[in-house]
């Protein structure tokens, strides 16, 4: 596994850049402790899925692709978005089922889209966008606009067949999609131990020729430095990439999860290896950030967070007249 | 147990079919260490082990397919899935493969498995989520499909379900898992094809399964109000479909209102309304009217979702208008 443990620090990046990353894992942190707030509060409805604890997979791969390149993945969709630079206010408002949402209210927490962004959605079908990344990656590669795309989804979605009819599509046709495990080692509530023959999830991409590695999830330079290799690959020409980032949700699988199936222990454990202080403890070490620094991280995020609850909660829900819209492109 | 609810009548009827059978077997995700997503199965995997209560990876093909094959191989497969919407990854193999192989194979092989998921709309889960499907299944020749709608049903269902020699797809609807009623401790089952009158009345006829059941009951209750008697129909399956029923109850109150959560257009509803105008046309004082969900992807948002299914006042007012 790739770690970044003994990094100089001039190799790391600019003090702007490695605050940036800080900001991002904290603002996306806040967001989603108010997403719960507001779901306990009956504000939010639906599957609600959480990205606590796995910060540094979103931030570190947006960190090592252009805004010209495609994003797509999965239903735990708030954090990648939010990396992407979508607008937090509109986030909180497609959680709220506003007109201003996003996706209009009409897809909810799951189904997050920002075409102008170019983040192509969040698709609630285990392993069902896979197949499209290879698309928007064919298409990139025909019309020689030089995008990649960035494919996140869980390690619950590698027993699907659309998971290795799309490694396989992607090899052979060499298309430029970074295929992005997030492996928190459980699909809802099963441990990826019970239910996958080759755990390790990287290895599985050897089957398609498609090079792989597995890196720290919850060190997020070490998941932005993995993500820039895979990203230049796909860029020269050479295809597909892997990479399966080994991380940790710190709450339940939605908000309905009763946890049988992990103990307060295991939970505990990898809290220590949170990802946020973890890299805020290494800002410090090099000087680059102290208590008061924290401290208005923080504000900004509660800031930033408050004003999207705000928006949200003043927004409109969507008038009953417009239920037909969008059904077809007219 | 005298008074349950449809998960506990599903969860007791599963243990027992656990209990006697030994080649009776349960697969799907997260029914084992979870729970079940929905709840049914909870605490079958730690009374019966993981070799009879069988956690799945996330690939319904397989699933499904696995459950078919053990069930040509001598097994009695209980395969859960989730949501309706996750079983069209397995499409494949139930409408391929189980509904085809015992005829294709001249009657050599038969598929005995039934195949549980969850179903319908109402708990904002938006478009891939929401889907209440069970009339695209019942379009299948070799299928069976059972779409309970009280907790007797659920346990009398799926009783005859699990003695059937055919795949049975069997719908339970997410928004009455919870639904009391009443169970007797004694065997029963409840055979299919075989529709019940839920209330009485001879001026329009209400049609329903599964949820829309409920909605029917209680646009019947609206109605009374006005001095129409509505009878209430509970179809219980669709496949196989007791037409005399219908029929019998249409011509009877001479108007009939066709409920059902799925999309009008192409739906099974239709099918119905057809059936209606071949057997008792004549007796019909109106045309027959379909209530349905709103011919769009389900949206998120309460209100949108709320506009897009059927309710009770649209039931009302489809037969109010027949007056
Ligand atoms: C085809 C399909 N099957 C089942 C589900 C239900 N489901 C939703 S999320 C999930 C677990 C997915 O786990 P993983 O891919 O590891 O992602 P994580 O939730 O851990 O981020 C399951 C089984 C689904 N949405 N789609
Ligand atoms: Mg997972």
């Amino acid at each position: 596994m790739t770690t970044a443990k003994a990094r100089a620090k001039e190799e790391a990046g600019t003090p702007e850049e490695l605050l940036g990353l800080l900001r991002q894992m904290m603002l996306i942190r806040r967001f989603e402790e108010k997403s719960a707030e507001m779901y306990a509060r009956g504000r939010i409805a639906g599957f609600l899925h959480l990205y606590i604890g796995q910060e540094a997979v979103g931030v570190g791969a947006e960190a090592a692709i252009e805004p010209d390149d495609y994003v797509v993945t999965h239903y735990r969709d708030h954090g990648q978005a939010l990396a992407r630079g979508l607008d937090p206010n509109a986030i909180m408002a497609e959680l709220f089922g506003r007109t201003t949402g996003v996706s209009k209210g009409r897809g909810g927490s799951m189904h997050l889209f920002d075409v102008s962004k170019h983040f192509m959605g969040g698709y609630a079908i285990v392993g069902g966008h896979l197949p499209l990344s290879c698309g928007l990656a064919l298409a990139s590669k025909q019309l020689k606009n030089g995008r990649i795309v960035l494919c996140f989804f869980g390690d619950g979605a590698v027993n699907q067949g659309e998971f290795h009819e799309a490694l396989n599509l992607a090899a052979v046709w060499r298309l430029p999609v970074v295929f992005l495990c997030e492996n928190n080692l459980y699909g809802m509530g099963t441990d990826i131990r019970r239910v996958s023959a080759e755990a390790e999830v990287y290895r599985r991409a050897c089957a398609y020729n498609i090079p792989a590695e597995q890196v720290d999830g919850m060190d997020v330079l070490a998941v932005r430095d993995v993500a820039r290799k895979a990203v230049q690959h796909t860029r020269d020409g050479k295809g597909p990439y892997f990479v399966e980032a080994v991380t940790y949700r710190f709450r339940g699988h939605s908000m309905a999860d009763p946890e049988f199936y992990r103990t307060k222990e295991e939970v505990q454990q990898w809290r220590t290896r949170d990802p946020i202080p973890l890299f805020e403890r290494q800002l410090r070490d090099w000087g680059l950030m102290d208590d008061a620094g924290i401290k208005r991280l923080e504000d900004e995020a509660e800031g930033v967070v408050n004003e999207a609850e705000r928006f949200a909660e003043e927004s409109p829900a969507p008038d009953v007249s417009t239920l037909y819209d969008n059904v077809y492109e007219e | 147990m005298p008074e349950t609810n449809i998960r506990e009548a599903l969860r007791q009827t599963l243990r027992e079919a656990l209990q006697q059978d030994e080649h009776v077997i349960l697969m799907g995700e997260d029914i084992g260490a979870y729970g079940g997503s929905y709840g049914v199965t909870r605490g079958l995997l730690q009374e019966f082990g993981d070799e009879r209560v069988r956690d799945t990876p996330i690939s319904e093909s397989v699933v499904v397919g696995c459950g078919i094959g053990a069930a040509m191989g001598g097994m009695r497969p209980i395969v859960e899935l989730m949501t309706i919407n996750f079983s069209f990854l397995a499409f494949d193999q139930i409408i391929n493969v189980a509904s085809t192989v015992h005829y294709m194979s001249g009657g050599q092989i038969n598929v005995p498995l039934v195949i549980r998921m969850a179903s319908g709309g109402g708990s904002q889960l938006a478009a891939t989520h929401s889907h209440d499907l069970a009339g695209w299944y019942a379009h299948v020749p070799g299928l069976k499909v059972a779409v309970p709608s009280t907790p007797y049903d659920a346990r009398g269902l799926l009783k005859t379900a699990l003695r059937e020699e055919n795949t049975v797809i069997f719908v339970e609807h997410t928004a009455i898992y919870g639904l009391r009623g009443e169970v007797p401790d004694e065997d029963y089952s409840v055979p299919f094809g075989q529709a019940q009158v839920m209330r009485e009345g001879g001026d329009v006829t209400i049609v329903g399964y599964s949820g829309s059941v409920h909605q029917a009951l209680r646009a019947a209750e609206m109605l009374a109000g006005q001095a129409i008697e509505a009878e209430v129909l509970n179809l219980r399956t669709l496949r196989p479909l007791d037409v005399d029923a219908i029929i019998n109850s249409v011509k009877k109150t001479t108007r009939a209102v066709v409920v059902e959560d799925d999309w009008c257009f192409g739906g099974f509803g239709g099918e119905i309304v057809a059936l209606i105008q071949e057997r008792a046309f004549d007796y019909l004082d109106a045309p027959v009217a379909r209530v349905c969900g709103a011919d769009v992807p389900m949206p998120y948002a309460k209100v949108l979702e709320t506009a897009a299914l059927p309710s009770e006042q649209h039931i009302v007012d489809a037969a109010l208008a027949m007056r």
